[in-house]
C-alpha cells in the first residue's frame, strides 16, 4: 500500500489533529503522560487511519484488527483516537482523568468501546498479542494485530517471554513496534537501565527488525507495508521517536513523561503544535510522491 | 453436570486427581472447539498435556514463562476462545498474579486456570513448591471464582463447572492421588454450593480440598468414639463463599471449624471467619491448616499430621472445641 502525497498530508492533518486532542485533553484533566502519548502519536494514527479493519458501528466486530497499547500509560492519546474514530463520545475526554469518568488514565477495555486491552502495568501487552495472533491462526481468521511497546518497558522480563513465543510460533500475524523515546520516568533510559544493542536483542530473539524514524509518517508506512508483505518471520518496527513530539519546550525531555499544563504552557504548546504541523506538511509537499 | 461421563470410584483409585482433570479437558475439547491449552513446561506434571495429545493445534507450551501464559490466555479469551491454563499453584497465584489480576480478572476474560500441586501436595519438593498462599493471593482478586476441589471426581465437576461458567476461574488440585470422597460425579456439585458430608448438631467442621475427606473420617471417629454428632461440610468453592451455609452452622451447632492445606491466613478459614465475624453471632471457631509457617518436607499424608489438619488433628480440635467457652445468647433471633 504505497503512500500517495494526497494521503500524506491527509495523515499528517489527522496526526495533528489528534495531538491536538491529546493536547486538550491533558489541559482538561489538568495533567497526563503527554510526553509519551506525542511521542507514540504517529504510530497511531496511521494505524488506525491507514492500515486497520475495522468497523465505525461495531467496535467488537470479530474479523476487525487488534490493537493493544502495551505501553498502556499513553492512554491519553489512545483515548483521543478512540473517541476521534467515533467510538466514544469525544465529551469523554473532557473527564479523562476526573472522578467518575469511564475514562482513567489507563483505559479499561471494558469501560472504553475499541479498546481491545486494559494495560497499564509494563510488560502484558506483547503476551496478549500473542493470544490474538494465536487465535487468529486458530480459528482461521486473517485479521493482523498490531502491538506497541514502550522503550523503558521493554526492562520487563515478561516481554522477552511474549518475544520467545511470538518467534517460536512465528506468529506474523502479530506486528510490533516499540516506542523508542529513550525516556523513562526516572530519566533516559540508557542511564536508568541500558537497552542497547537494542535492535540486536530482538534480532537475536528472532524478529526482523525494521529501524525507522517512528515520527515520520512515510517510515511509518513503508516499515508496516514490510510487515505485510514478508510473513517469513515477526517484524519488529523499532520506532525512533521523540518524547513530546510536537510540544518544543517538551521534545526530549524525561521529565515531560507526566506533566502538568497551566494556561500558559497549554497556549505555548498550541502554538508548537502549529508550526510543528507546518513543517511536517512541508516535509510531505517536498518528499511525497 | 458430569455430561456423558461413566467414572466410577473403581476408577478413582486408578487415576490420579490430575488425570481426572486432564481427561475432562480432552472431553471438552472434543465437545467445543474453542477450548485450548496452554502450559509453562508442565505438560506432564499437570496432565494438561493429555489435552495436546488430541489436540495439538490448540496446545500450547510457552515454556517456563508463567507470565507469558497468563498474558497469551487473556488474549485469546479475548478473542473468544475459553483457554485452559496449568502450572503448578504456586507459580499460577505469585510468579504470574500481576497477570492474573489484571489480563485475566480486571478484563473479566473467560479464562481457567487449573492449577495443580495445591497446598503441601508436592511436599517432598519443599517450599518453593508448596501453595500455602494462593487462595489467600487469588481469592482478593476480583471477579474470580476459586474452587479446591476435594477428589478426583469432584475435579471433574468443577471443571465442567468452569467450562459452562462465564468468567476467571482458578482451581487448586493436588499432586497425586487423593483419597477418595465421592463414588461417582452425581453429587449435586453446584458452584457456590457447599455439600453437606455428614449432618451433626454438636459442632460443624468446613474443610476444602483433601481436608474434607480427613474431616469426614474424623466426623466418623467422633461419633463413635464419643458420641458427638459433627456436621462436615466439604465448601469445594471458596469464592464465592457459601453464606448461607455458614451462617445455617453457627445457628445450628454454634462452633465451628475450618481446615484446609493452606495458611490459616486468607483462605478458606479466613473466608469462614468474616462470615462469622459479620453475622455477629457467637461462635466457638477454630481455623486448622498452616499457621503462619512454611511448611515441613515430606510426602504429603505425612506433612498433614504434623500440621494438624488430617483426621487426628480434626479430632484433637474438636475435642477442645466442644470444650471451650463462648458466649450463650438465648434470643439470637433478635440479633442483626
Amino acid at each position: 500500500m504505497p503512500l500517495t502525497k494526497q494521503e500524506w498530508l491527509a495523515l499528517e492533518k489527522k496526526a495533528h489533529e489528534l495531538r491536538k486532542l491529546c493536547l486538550d485533553t491533558t489541559y482538561w484533566a489538568g495533567s497526563a503522560h503527554i510526553g509519551g502519548g506525542m511521542s507514540v502519536m504517529d504510530m497511531m494514527t496511521v494505524l488506525y487511519h491507514k492500515y486497520m479493519h475495522l468497523d465505525k458501528e461495531d467496535p467488537n466486530w470479530e474479523d476487525r484488527d487488534r490493537f493493544i497499547l502495551s505501553k498502556g500509560h499513553a492512554g491519553v492519546a489512545y483515548a483521543a483516537v478512540l473517541c476521534d474514530y467515533g467510538y466514544n463520545d469525544p465529551e469523554q475526554l473532557k473527564t479523562f482523568n476526573l472522578s467518575n469518568s469511564k475514562m482513567g488514565i489507563h483505559l479499561d477495555s471494558n469501560k472504553v468501546k475499541g479498546a481491545d486491552a486494559s494495560t497499564g502495568s509494563l510488560g502484558h501487552g506483547l503476551s496478549i498479542a500473542a493470544g490474538t495472533g494465536l487465535a487468529a491462526r486458530i480459528k482461521g481468521k486473517d485479521y493482523k494485530t498490531f502491538c506497541i511497546l514502550g522503550d523503558g518497558e521493554c526492562d520487563e522480563g515478561s516481554n522477552w517471554e511474549a518475544a520467545m513465543t511470538i518467534a517460536h510460533y512465528n506468529i506474523t500475524n502479530v506486528i510490533s513496534f516499540v516506542d523508542r523515546n529513550q525516556c523513562m520516568i526516572d530519566g533516559p533510559t540508557e542511564e536508568v537501565m541500558k537497552l542497547e544493542p537494542f535492535c540486536d536483542k530482538w534480532r537475536s530473539f528472532g524478529f526482523h527488525v525494521i529501524e525507522i524514524d517512528g515520527n515520520n509518517i512515510k517510515e511509518l508506512c513503508e516499515a508496516i507495508d514490510y510487515a505485510y508483505e514478508n510473513t517469513e518471520k515477526p517484524v519488529m518496527i523499532v520506532a525512533n521517536t521523540v518524547k513530546g513530539c510536537g510540544v518544543d519546550y517538551m521534545e526530549g525531555d524525561y521529565k515531560w513523561h507526566y506533566g502538568a499544563l497551566n494556561e500558559e504552557k497549554y497556549e505555548l504548546a498550541k502554538k508548537s503544535l502549529e508550526a510543528f504541523y507546518k513543517k511536517r506538511c512541508e516535509r510531505a509537499e517536498k518528499e511525497g510522491a | 453436570m458430569a455430561g456423558g461421563l461413566t467414572y466410577t470410584a473403581t476408577e478413582s483409585t486408578a487415576f490420579s486427581t490430575a488425570e481426572y482433570y486432564g481427561k475432562t479437558l480432552v472431553e471438552l475439547g472434543q465437545e467445543h472447539d474453542d477450548v485450548v491449552a496452554l502450559t509453562a513446561d508442565l505438560g506432564k506434571s499437570t496432565k494438561i498435556g493429555m489435552f495436546g495429545e488430541h489436540f495439538p493445534d490448540r496446545y500450547f507450551n510457552v515454556g517456563i514463562a508463567e507470565q507469558n501464559m497468563f498474558g497469551i490466555a487473556a488474549g485469546m479469551a479475548k478473542a473468544g476462545l475459553v483457554p485452559f491454563l496449568s502450572t503448578f499453584s504456586v507459580f499460577a497465584s505469585l510468579r504470574s498474579a500481576d497477570q492474573l489480576h489484571t489480563d485475566i480478572c480486571y478484563q473479566n476474560v473467560n479464562a481457567k486456570v487449573i492449577a495443580t500441586h495445591a497446598g503441601t501436595s508436592f511436599g517432598q519438593a519443599g517450599s518453593t513448591h508448596h501453595a500455602i498462599c494462593d487462595m489467600a493471593v487469588v481469592r482478593s482478586m476480583p471477579n474470580i471464582t476459586l474452587i479446591c476441589p476435594a477428589d478426583g471426581l469432584e475435579t471433574v465437576n468443577a471443571v465442567r463447572a468452569a467450562y459452562e461458567n462465564p468468567g476467571p476461574y482458578y482451581i487448586r488440585i493436588n499432586r497425586g492421588f487423593d483419597r477418595v470422597l465421592y463414588e461417582t460425579t452425581d453429587y449435586g456439585f453446584e458452584v457456590g454450593k457447599a455439600v453437606q458430608l455428614k449432618e451433626g448438631t454438636d459442632i460443624t467442621v468446613i474443610a476444602c480440598g483433601s481436608c474434607a475427606f480427613q474431616a469426614l473420617q474424623a466426623a466418623n471417629f467422633l461419633e463413635n468414639a464419643d458420641g458427638l454428632k459433627v456436621r462436615v461440610l466439604n465448601m469445594h468453592t471458596i469464592k464465592p463463599i457459601d453464606r448461607e451455609a455458614i451462617v445455617k452452622a453457627i445457628m445450628d451447632t454454634r462452633r465451628i471449624i475450618t481446615v484446609e492445606d493452606h495458611s490459616v491466613i486468607g483462605g478458606l478459614g479466613a473466608a469462614v471467619a468474616e462470615v462469622i465475624a459479620e453475622t455477629g453471632k457467637g461462635c466457638a471457631f477454630k481455623r486448622l491448616g498452616i499457621q503462619d509457617q512454611f511448611a515441613p518436607i515430606g510426602l504429603h499424608e505425612d506433612i498433614m499430621s504434623p500440621l494438624g489438619i488430617d483426621s487426628n488433628g480434626i479430632i484433637a480440635a474438636v475435642r477442645e472445641a466442644m470444650n471451650a467457652d463462648f458466649e450463650l445468647d438465648d434470643d439470637w433471633d433478635d440479633e442483626v
